[in-house]
């Protein structure tokens, strides 16, 4: 059996609140009163959850089966789920960046748009966009050279730029069209795009899968076009049609093992 | 100013020979005294261990390579931060902190002294600007001299004399404090793409040999009587079989008499260079050759550069080194060339445990510790941030202390170190007095600073550690978590008599001195050199001589060390 901790926004705010105490490995086994007692971070203040929202329901003792709706609109609430390892979060608006940054389990479903960096380094679980996603989509903190690696994120709507930059492993799919350098710096995982998706697609990837079954702009020259296949078959996954292969970036190296493959 | 009594406290004190008694330090106007008149503030010492200040003698902590780490490592950044206190800014960084957070993590440890390691003239005023940054600690840098036009050709030329003249000069504009030679000639030949894989190489152009340049800085070095001796980087550092470069470098100096009663050569991070080997599958610890070498040579003090098993960041001036080290690994790299001087790198790296390589680098650090029979020759250091950042030395203290602790380390890191290092075999377990020795006590002798600092004889600086460790209740052989922990967090650290750290926490900042070498020649030698200086600005500096000396009034209580040269 679920239970549900359920927080509404009294105000937004224009500077952004800092909240990775929103997950349930936080909420678990406290009262509500414990939880509206919780840190948040507002411009260079420490301030509690309570300021901010209407704390209502009740925290079961297990993460595993405690669910936290988050009941309207937080576009100004950041890190949202960070580092979250069970239970669920159901955010019914719009979220700010680092939505389920280095999750390792558990589901977040947002039913609005989320802004940068969702899924950062994200290592399991799932992440379920519902609107748009922002830029950097199961990405790497800047300056790492290590994005997502497992878990699995689907996005309803369209992604910006650099989805799964540095992705090491897992799983994104995005519904929509997607945004220029997809899969750039890619190693491992698997990108599919069901709309089109813009220039420099798996720009400097060395390994991995990128799918895109829309319209694809003008790929880098270092990519090597390979066979026609028909019917792919992929971790499990099957795509009927015709796709052309294509491998790459060469100008990684000789030895890059990076695929796009595109619908014909 | 105030008066202080650390009453009852268990001091290790080497360099005046006092080995853990029992006894009172008296502290007046920052300064340690005989004896005191009235109401002097008391600290209850009893159970606790009383050291002097600890030392830094190898850290790479300031200046132009240290902030483009920061710069290029956010995400370095993200795994250490320290909210700001009442006392105390915020400040982040794990393997390059920012410059605050340096002065309280030193100060945290109960090091009151600290020497940036790596200073391109050019660079000066940006690293004294950001020394000026550095609370807590008193501070020096160390002025590189590998790549130098003017010394490459006045020792090329045979001009000895002219050569120390000119060092003077750059010492004193520059305010630095130490001869650094790094990668000597190599990193001349790397601005033509080419580097100096022995010390008979010589660089392009100049053709100058690393051996004649090494030779001719240390007789200049003694020409000047400067406090420390040169202070060097060796050739081919981090390649396989680098041993033999290094064993030959240690005689370079023989036939040189050192002007003051310490080493002829400080050699640096010697774990980065006691490699055998000619392939990374069969390369292997040569540390117990390093060690006979050095336990054979009275003139010679190493500091380790030990390795600590982190996510870390290397930089130095050795930047054909760093170009190797990133074709290695394929990550983010930095290289400069600073015109007419050196040529620094930087590259992240990380000393993985299952990694064979990393493994037999940690077995070195602490094998040079063990191997090398007297304290005074053997530093500790982690060439910081290169082999492991700083806030690892309480660790290492416990690796040096507890051959248990060793043991318990070695069974987590790649099994290749039973066979290609002795670590395995090694009983040796450092006693307080030893620590005592390689972390303060053995600084201030070979940085010539002994007059002043890393004892608790009367006239000292009143610049003091204690430690929550009661010696007769604690057996560090066995419980090395614990001393880990309070070498980590000094019971009070004391720095010219006031107290800044009390339980680990900063109570108080202030800034420490700047510490520079005033080197004094005679006129007329150095009107000569100055007209060369000039001549070789004009020509060749992007910069105007006027703006390129550090002003006195960048340091913080600049304090000059004033040494007269015999020419
Ligand atoms: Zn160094």
């Amino acid at each position: 059996m679920m239970t549900d901790v359920i927080l509404v926004p009294k105000v937004q705010h224009k500077i952004s609140l800092e909240a990775e105490v929103i997950k349930p490995d936080e909420f678990a086994g406290k009262t509500i009163e414990e939880i509206k007692e919780l840190p948040v971070y507002f411009g260079n203040t420490v301030q509690k959850l309570g300021d901010f929202f209407e704390v209502s329901g009740s925290a079961e003792e297990n993460a595993e089966n405690l669910r936290i709706v988050v009941e309207g609109d937080v576009s100004r609430v950041k890190r949202i789920g960070e580092g979250m390892t069970t239970g669920e979060i159901l955010v019914k608006g719009d979220v700010d960046m680092y939505l389920g940054a280095r999750m390792k389990g558990g589901r977040i479903v947002v039913e609005g748009s989320v802004d940068s960096f969702a899924g950062q380094q994200m290592r399991g679980g799932e992440i379920e966009i519902k609107g748009n996603a922002k830029d950097y989509l199961g990405g790497s903190y800047r300056g790492d050279w290590r994005g997502m690696r497992g878990g699995r994120i689907i996005v309803e709507g369209n992604a910006g730029k650099e989805v799964a930059e540095f992705m090491r492993g897992g799983e994104i799919i995005i519904k929509g069209n997607c945004d220029s350098f997809a899969g750039v710096h890619m190693k491992k995982g698997l990108v599919i795009i069901e709309g089109s998706v813009a220039e420099r697609v798996g720009a400097e990837m060395v390994g991995g899968s990128i799918i895109v079954l829309g319209e694809m702009a003008n790929l880098l020259p270092s990519f090597k076009i390979g066979e026609v296949v028909e019917g792919l078959k992929i971790d499990g996954r099957e795509f009927p049609g015709k796709f052309r292969k294509y491998i790459g970036d060469f100008a990684e190296g000789p030895s890059v093992k990076g695929v796009i493959y595109k619908r014909l | 100013m105030s008066e202080l009594v650390l009453k009852n406290g268990i001091v290790y004190d080497p360099i005046n020979n006092v080995n853990g008694e029992k006894m009172d330090i008296l502290v007046k106007d920052g300064k340690i005294v005989e004896k005191l008149n009235g109401n002097a503030k008391t600290i209850d010492c009893s159970g606790k261990i009383v050291m002097p200040g600890g030392i830094e003698i190898h850290s790479h902590m300031a200046g132009g390579k240290v902030n483009g780490g920061r710069l290029f490592q956010p995400e370095d950044h993200v795994r250490f931060a320290m909210p700001k206190t009442k006392v105390t800014r915020s400040g982040t960084g794990f393997s390059t902190p920012t410059t605050f957070l340096t002065g309280y993590l030193y100060s945290k440890m109960g090091y009151t002294t600290g020497m940036t390691a790596a200073m391109p003239p050019l660079m000066a005023r940006h690293t004294h600007e950001e020394l000026k940054d550095i609370p807590m600690i008193d501070k020096g840098a160390y002025c590189l001299t590998d790549g130098n036009w003017f010394i490459m050709k006045y020792l090329k030329n045979g001009e000895i004399e002219k050569c120390a003249a000119y060092v003077s000069w750059l010492l004193k504009a520059t305010k630095g404090y130490v001869v650094k030679i790094t990668n000597p000639c190599g990193t001349e030949a790397w601005g033509w793409g080419k580097n100096c894989r022995s010390l008979d190489d010589p660089a392009p152009y100049f053709d100058i040999t690393p051996r004649e340049l090494v030779k001719g800085l240390v007789e200049v070095n003694e020409i000047l009587k400067l406090p420390h001796s040169v202070h060097l980087h060796a050739n081919n550092c981090g390649r396989l079989g680098n041993f033999v470069t290094t064993l030959e470098t240690f005689k370079v100096p023989n036939g040189t008499k050192p002007a003051a009663k310490r080493q002829i050569m400080h050699a640096t991070h010697i774990q980065f260079h006691s490699y055998g080997g000619d392939t990374w599958h069969n390369f292997e610890s040569k540390a117990d050759e390093i060690a006979k070498a050095v336990n054979s040579n009275k003139n010679i003090v190493i500091d380790t550069g030990t390795v600590t098993l982190d996510h870390t960041t290397t930089m130095t001036a050795d930047g054909p080194l760093e170009y190797y080290l990133q074709s290695l690994t394929h990550l983010k790299w930095m290289n400069r060339n600073v015109e007419m001087e050196t040529s620094p790198g930087i590259t992240p790296f990380i000393y993985s445990r299952k990694m064979p390589t990393a493994s037999i680098q940690w077995a070195i650090g602490l094998e040079l510790s063990l191997l090398i029979k007297d304290p005074w020759q053997v530093l500790m250091t982690t060439d910081h941030p290169n082999a492991g950042p700083f806030i690892r030395y309480p660790r290492i203290i416990a690796w040096l202390m507890s051959r248990k602790y060793r043991e318990e380390t070695a069974s987590k890191v790649h099994k290749v170190i039973y066979d290609r290092s002795t670590i395995d075999g090694i009983d040796r377990e450092y006693s307080f007095y030893d620590i005592a020795i390689v972390t303060r006590a053995g600084e201030a002798k070979a940085l010539g600073l002994s007059d002043r600092k890393g004892h608790l004889g009367v006239g000292a600086d009143a610049d003091i550690a204690v430690y929550d460790i009661n010696p007769s209740e604690i057996d560090p052989s066995r419980d090395y978590k614990e001393i880990e922990k309070k070498f980590s967090s000094a019971a009070y650290t004391i720095k010219d008599g006031e107290i800044l750290v009390k339980n680990g926490e900063i109570v108080q900042t202030r800034y420490g001195r700047t510490l520079w070498v005033n080197s004094k020649v005679d006129g007329e030698l150095e009107k000569e050199v100055m007209k060369d200086i000039e001549y070789n600005f004009k020509r060749y500096y992007s910069v105007n001589l006027a703006n390129y000396p550090v002003r006195e009034e960048v340091l913080t209580r600049s304090t000059e060390v004033t040494r007269s040269a015999s020419v």
